[in-house]
């Protein structure tokens, strides 16, 4: 009955969804929902795949067989949550060829960890352990989504996620617990990724001029999901003898985390395109793409 | 084509919908859905059903008040009591 | 017989390491989740056989110099096109069953264990692998690579087994491009494999 009362009204379709209403794929979207809610799920997807570059490398180069099985299936969801989440994007209107051919050709988003150089195994174990721990933040608060079927694939994504991050500690716990030169490792690649983590979330919006979060599609605010990392995970990093390479971050008395600013333009240009890996690894993908399209048409055939 | 999965998370229980894969026949979504749906031995077993086979269902007429066919419908509180302190004083 | 079994492991983690290559990048997200899962399968096939032959898998593994590794040289070769990724996962089904089957019949009886359920497993495979044969079998750019690849495929077996690969093929039993010939392509791909083991003293934990 409620989706009959607010079809074609998006007064009634905002009250709807902000009372915590769900739709479809087959209810009345207004069309700035649906447009915001196609890029918003895009990108989602986009940083899926494109995740996978910076790991690849070390699938190749992992030290016994146990990791090499571990991070491959950790690789492997990653593709598998970017094929849930295009069949999203598809099943609103836009088809997963012409995503891919936006993202390689620079149009689409990825978020900003995905611009960065991995550098040795130290980023493998940081990158499953803390990048996972932010991203499942942000998809944990994406279970509430408005859009129904986008809300449905968040639990089997934040299912997966969280072997990635047992996995990850895993890794940095080994380390950490090695020789001089591995502890060295995590620590000097925790320095580099610690930047991009503290940008990760995005820069604080108040949640009433956040369209995302005005049509329910977060439910979360950006500072909310950073504080929620921080409060989170800075004291597992601390207990291992890491430090982190901010000389302002303190818990304070109201138990709000206050941090040195993150450098919003450095945000605001990796995500345009502008990363020091982004046009290799959008080269790398394009190339693929290019060179595997006959198979897609011999399938299509 | 578009093939619907359903999964059955243990034997007994109900199959449910998990999601869609795109392929371009029955063998290859079998292979596909069983990747991405049973790679860690989560399903008991899978339903795969081209979508325009489904047929959905979405609308109702609910005009009259049919509150009788729900448990809703039925407020039993009041007589229940009555009825259990006319038994209690009538067996005194 | 472990030098066979070696053998046998040798290529399941060198076709294994080669397979994962696709991750991320294979023709379709929903194919590229599937072969991974082979990819892993022979890994964890190679552990397993490493197992029965050591007591530290990770050491037979990776601590051997190149050549030492049993591997045939088709599995060697770095493949980076779809049409030789799966003409290559083709025959080497096609060889690797004729040869676990042997082993179904070993009198040791967890060689012959061993062997069956890898079997079980490489049932999934085989499917897979036909399935796309069938796609891709009339294509001018499959043909070759199975054309290309044939010499290589000959070389998994034993020369007394190769009548028998032939036949299933349809083809006929040429030179095969022999075990024992490790090449650059291996030593490269052995250097990659072992770059982040090598930076830590022997016995180190990961």
């Amino acid at each position: 009955m409620a989706a009959l009362e607010h079809s074609h009204d998006e007064q009634a379709f905002l009250a709807y969804v902000q009372g915590g209403g769900q739709v479809e794929t087959t209810d009345w979207l207004p069309d700035e929902y649906r447009a915001k809610l196609i890029k918003f799920i895009e990108m989602h997807g986009n940083s899926e795949l494109m995740g996978v570059l910076p790991e690849r490398e070390w699938i190749l180069r992992a030290p016994t067989l146990q990791r090499k099985l571990a991070l491959t299936a950790k690789v492997q969801d990653e593709v598998g949550h970017a094929q849930l989440i295009y069949r999203v994007v598809e099943d609103l209107g836009k088809p997963r060829e012409q995503c891919l051919a936006d993202l390689v050709s620079g149009k689409a988003k990825f978020h900003n960890v995905f611009h960065y150089p991995t550098k040795t195994w130290g980023d493998v174990g940081v990158i499953a352990w803390l990048v996972d721990a932010a991203a499942i933040i942000s998809q944990k608060a994406l279970l509430k989504c408005s859009y129904a079927p986008y809300a449905r694939i968040m639990k089997k994504i934040c299912w997966e996620e969280s072997f990635h991050i047992l996995h990850g500690r895993d890794v940095i716990l080994a380390l950490v617990t090695g020789t001089r030169e591995q502890f060295e490792l995590v620590q000097e690649a925790l320095v580099r990724w610690w930047p991009p983590l503290m940008q990760f979330h995005g820069n604080p919006i108040p949640k009433g001029d956040d369209p995302m979060f005005q049509w329910r599609i977060k439910s979360q605010g950006n500072e909310e999901a950073r504080q929620q990392f921080l409060e989170g995970y800075v004291p597992q990093i601390l207990e291992l003898g890491l430090e982190i390479p901010d000389p302002k971050l303190r818990r304070n008395d109201e138990g709000v985390w206050e941090y040195g600013e993150p450098d919003w333009d450095e945000l605001r240009q990796v995500v345009t395109g502008h990363g020091p890996k982004t046009e290799e690894r959008l080269a790398f993908r394009r190339r693929f793409l290019e060179q595997e399209r006959w198979v897609r048409e011999v399938l299509a055939a | 084509m578009i093939f619907e999965v359903f999964r059955q998370d243990r034997k007994g229980q109900a199959f449910e919908h998990a999601g869609s894969v795109v392929a371009p026949d029955t063998e290859f979504a079998e292979a596909w859905a069983r990747e991405q749906y049973g790679r860690r031995g989560e399903s008991a077993a899978l339903w795969l059903v081209p979508r325009e086979a489904i047929h959905a269902v979405g609308d109702w007429a609910d005009e009259f008040d049919l509150k009788y066919r729900r448990v809703d419908g039925y407020s039993i509180k009041a007589r229940l009591k009555e009825a259990r302190e006319r038994a209690s004083s009538g067996a005194g | 017989m472990n030098e066979l079994l070696l053998g046998l492991a040798d290529d399941e983690l060198v076709l294994g390491w080669r397979d994962s290559e696709w991750t991320g990048i294979a023709p379709l997200l929903e194919e590229d989740v599937a072969f991974s899962s082979i990819a892993q399968n022979e890994i964890g096939h190679a552990r397993a056989v490493y197992e029965l032959l050591a007591d530290d898998a990770d050491a037979l593994a990776f601590d051997r110099s190149p050549e030492r590794y049993l591997c045939a040289p088709l599995v060697q070769l770095r493949l980076l096109d779809w049409a030789h990724a799966i003409a290559r996962r083709w025959l080497y089904e096609l060889a690797d069953e004729i040869r676990i089957a042997a082993l179904m019949e070993s009198g040791d009886e967890r060689v012959a264990g061993l062997a069956a359920k890898i079997n079980r497993e490489e049932a999934y495979h085989r499917m897979h692998a036909e399935m796309w044969r069938e796609r891709l079998g009339a294509t001018p750019r499959f043909r070759a690579a199975v054309d290309e690849l044939w010499p290589y495929a000959l070389g998994v077996l034993p020369a007394s087994r190769r009548g028998a690969l032939a036949a299933r093929a349809g083809r006929d039993v040429v030179d095969a491009v022999e075990r024992g010939s490790s090449d650059e392509a291996f030593r490269e791909l052995h250097d990659e494999m072992t770059m982040v083991r090598r930076s830590a003293p022997a016995g180190a934990q990961w």
